[in-house]
């Protein structure tokens, strides 16, 4: 029944389609696309839950990436890092 | 004060090794970090640390300030990174296309959505759910892995990572675009999955 109603949400859709917003996605993230686009890409989201859910979790998608990995230089890396390069480097 | 890259460059070049030591402290945090997100084997991420502080040494006396130091250098690394990937032994088949991650529209309809961002941090960035977005990460072609990184990871701009990768800025986007797609699908599938199986964890305890 749900899946009935998500469905009909979807067709209901005026102006711009799902397939057309989805190429518009990441100007829109990144605060790059026209205007008008966005006014028409916020209009879609109002009406289209699905997409609505698609761009929060794209948007937060890009977001926890950020902190994925952010390894610090392990003290041991660095030294023989150093250590290699004083070694190589001589007479290059 | 700190000396300017620019000015480290030219005090290398005239036979300055301190000059030298100082920018690989400079920037070693964030080529190794870089490497780490390209090639996630840390012992495969200090190996590309150290190749490419020695092509920037030997490289030092052609390179001439047209684009900033810390680009040129990055350019450097992600190509180091990128020669790595191609030369592991890896079939070609492990790389999956791009397309299964774009929502699959049948008849002009988005399939069901799961939204899965009001969850917990720590649910979110759990060791687990890091270690899975590294996996994602790792499935991506190395050429949007690459974009994904710098541009999104790394903070770079459209038009840094361009000069970075040596491609347009049109191609900086369209790849980036494609990159976050496939990830925000993987990432998707993972937190749907663990969602279903907290569902029936927490059935069972009631």
């Amino acid at each position: 029944m749900e899946k009935d109603e998500k469905t009909t949400q979807v067709f209901a859709c005026k102006g711009m389609k799902c397939k057309e917003m989805l190429e518009k996605l990441s100007e829109y993230i990144d605060g790059e696309l026209d205007p008008k686009l966005c006014e028409d890409l916020e209009k879609h989201m109002a009406d289209c839950n699905p997409c609505l859910i698609f761009v929060n979790t794209l948007k937060k998608t890009i977001s926890l990436f950020k902190y994925a990995s952010s390894e610090p230089l392990p003290k041991e890396v660095h030294l023989r890092l150093h250590d290699y390069l004083k070694k190589n480097c001589q007479g290059c | 004060m700190d000396l300017s890259d620019q000015v480290l460059v030219d005090k290398v070049k005239n036979g300055d090794y301190q000059a030298f030591e100082s920018l690989v402290t400079r920037y070693e945090s964030k080529v190794y970090r870089l490497s780490i997100r390209m090639l996630r084997s840390p012992q495969d991420a200090e190996d590309a640390l150290q190749e490419t502080f020695i092509q920037v040494y030997r490289g030092l006396s052609g390179f001439e300030g047209r684009s900033a130091f810390s680009t040129w250098l990055f350019r450097l690394a992600t190509n180091v990174c990128l020669m790595k990937i191609r030369h592991r032994a890896t079939e070609p088949s492990r790389l999956l296309p791009l397309e299964d991650y774009l929502p699959r529209q049948e008849q002009g309809e988005i399939p069901q959505m799961v939204d899965w961002t009001d969850r917990p941090e720590e649910a979110l960035l759990s060791k687990e759910s890091r270690e899975k977005m590294m996996e994602a990460l790792e499935k991506l072609p190395p050429e949007y892995r690459a974009v994904f990184v710098l541009r999104d990871m790394e903070g770079f701009s459209n038009a840094e990572t361009g000069e970075a990768l040596g491609i347009s800025v049109a191609a900086v986007k369209s790849r980036l675009h494609r990159a976050r797609l496939a990830l925000r699908g993987m990432l998707s599938d993972y937190f749907e999955r663990r969602g279903e199986i907290r569902v029936r964890e927490s059935s069972l305890e009631a």
